[in-house]
């Protein structure tokens, strides 16, 4: 288990994250999701143990992040946000490089390096150079070096950027069939249908934590309503003192009340033109991501 | 009015055909959507319709222009963004701007009224003397879009331009490819975000140099039985690899 405690960590005046706490069970995808700046990869790295909290601690099972830092090391695979192979290294001398950084043992080695190979399907590749591998077998690769010390603790940053859908898609069956067999992820990413499919989300703004729960709760427990209006009227509802939400998006109006119009008052919007249509929209993981940013309002 | 046309276009490198003899035509004022997986020829396709890269064989006209005799011509008409955004963090922002306006032989005076332009449209202040690599990732898109479109060329091409940025930031900057779109322009998009797909007017997917789709993504959806263009996508480049196996 992954337990956080009150971790805050600043930067100068950035307050990157502010008094966090979760608990990360075994065998479970965490997703970690919010807005660029949020402090997404503070906190991924306090985890790691590559930096320490100011205040609060994180402990990964008995250990402490800061106390015991090789210890978490050796129970960790981390994939940074933008992460590097050697390009003129083979898959398999890549795979070798990492095996002696994290000095697993000879003994064993080939077969840990025969299960990669078997669930990644890159075996028929093994002597291909990293850097002539496409965008998906580079982040297999990637991943495999990662696992090669079967670490308990897998922490992924970002980890489909820049692949495309076929190859995420393969890359999340992997990662499924390794929590199936008991590993835990926690892993931070701006593709909210991926997020969707994780076993439970962390929504973080601001560098605090502001719901913890599977995607469905999370969805579910936003209370608001939304309704999209065939509308170009923007000044005219950012000025309503109801409007708690508000977004122009490809002509139409995105907006929730903090009460929801009468029937009488939609009525009039339609015989003024003020709009030219409305329906209500069923909430999506976006929808609760976008209504986060609070000064929308007054934006544009 | 057709903006892009090919006819045949193919390119080839050694024994490996990249580009292998597609057949497109692209509107003005289109939002067209360019996916395929990684390794497909997106980006020789791509770099073919800049000038920068001559075809093998077959043809194709930019705004009206042969490839092959009037490439020079064909870059003072396009616009290109990449997903690095191809600007330089170590200088500031009006730098930057400075920079690419000589690039594309702006005269000073215009480079000064479109660096007040850009400073009201991004509504930038004091971010203008600032080093690029300070400013948030969201502000560093808008600006290489403003960098790429310094002389108001024609088409724009957008390499994953919403890459590595956050959901809402993306939304922002759709609002933005609509906009220009509304003003004639003809907005090439390459992306890996599928609900992006579903924004373009018109998508194609590509698989081994070759064209295997092209449509609305409403008709795509609907051809297909599919709810989403995700589902769409993997359900046709699983469907051409299990072909070739």
């Amino acid at each position: 288990m992954i337990e956080i405690k009150g971790v805050s960590k600043s930067f100068g005046d950035i307050i990157a994250n502010d008094n966090i706490s979760l608990q990360i069970m075994e065998s479970e995808i965490v997703g970690l999701i919010g807005p660029d700046g949020a402090g997404k990869t503070t906190l991924m790295r306090q985890l790691c143990a590559l930096s320490h909290p100011d205040q609060g601690n994180i402990h990964i099972d008995a250990y402490d992040t800061v106390k015991n830092q090789y210890e978490v090391r050796s129970m960790i695979g981390y994939m940074p946000q933008r992460f590097s192979l050697y390009p003129d290294l083979t898959i398999e001398q890549n795979l070798l490089f990492f095996a002696n950084l994290f000095n697993t043992p000879k003994k064993g080695r080939q077969e840990r390096l025969e299960q990669l190979y078997k669930f990644s399907n890159l075996k028929p590749f093994q002597n291909r150079q990293a850097g002539k591998l496409s965008g998906g077998m580079k982040q297999k690769l990637a991943l495999s070096c990662n696992l090669i010390h079967t670490p308990k603790y897998l922490f992924l940053d970002e980890p489909t950027f820049g692949v495309d859908p076929v190859s995420r898609q393969e890359f999340w069956e992997l990662i499924k069939q390794l929590r199936d067999e008991g590993l835990t992820v926690f892993v931070s990413t701006p593709y909210l249908d991926e997020a969707n499919t994780f076993d439970k989300l962390a929504l973080i703004f601001n560098g605090k934590i502001l719901a913890y729960k599977t995607p469905e709760k999370i969805v579910d427990s936003y209370s608001d309503q939304i309704f999209v209006m065939q509308s170009e009227n923007y000044d005219y509802f950012a000025k309503m003192q109801n409007v708690k939400y508000l977004y122009l998006f490809n002509k139409e109006l995105y907006i929730s009340f903090s009460e929801a119009p009468r029937q009488e008052e939609w009525q009039t919007w339609l015989d003024n033109k003020v709009i030219n249509g409305y329906n209500q929209k069923q909430i999506t993981l976006e929808d609760v991501f976008l209504m986060q940013n609070k000064h929308i309002v007054s934006q544009i | 009015m057709i903006s892009v046309k090919t006819t045949q276009l193919t390119k080839k490198f050694g024994s490996f055909t990249a580009v292998d003899a597609v057949d497109l035509e692209v509107y003005k004022g289109e939002i067209f959507g360019f996916l395929g997986a990684n390794g497909a020829g997106k980006s020789t396709m791509i770099r073919m319709l800049c000038g920068l890269l001559m075809p093998s064989s077959g043809e194709a006209l930019i705004d009206g222009l042969d490839i092959y005799k009037e490439s020079e011509l064909i870059k003072k008409r396009i616009g290109y963004m990449s997903q690095k955004f191809s600007l330089y963090n170590d200088l500031t922002v009006a730098e930057n701007i400075e920079f690419y306006g000589g690039v594309y032989s702006l005269d000073k005076k215009l480079i000064r009224s479109k660096k007040e332009e850009i400073a009201v449209s991004l509504n930038l202040k004091e971010e203008m003397k600032r080093l690029t690599r300070d400013v948030p990732v969201g502000l560093k898109q808008r600006l290489a879009l403003a960098c790429a479109m310094l002389h108001d060329p024609k088409i724009i091409f957008l390499d994953e331009p919403t890459s590595g940025v956050d959901p809402k930031v993306r939304k922002d900057f759709w609002n933005i490819i609509y906009d220009l779109s509304e003003h004639g322009k003809t907005v090439f998009v390459t992306t890996h975000f599928m609900e992006e797909a579903e924004y373009c007017h018109r998508l194609s997917i590509m698989q081994d140099g070759r064209i295997i789709a092209l449509d609305s993504p409403e008709n795509m959806k609907a051809i297909h039985n599919e709810k989403t263009i995700q589902d769409v996508f993997i359900k046709l480049i699983k469907r051409q690899n299990n072909d070739e196996i």
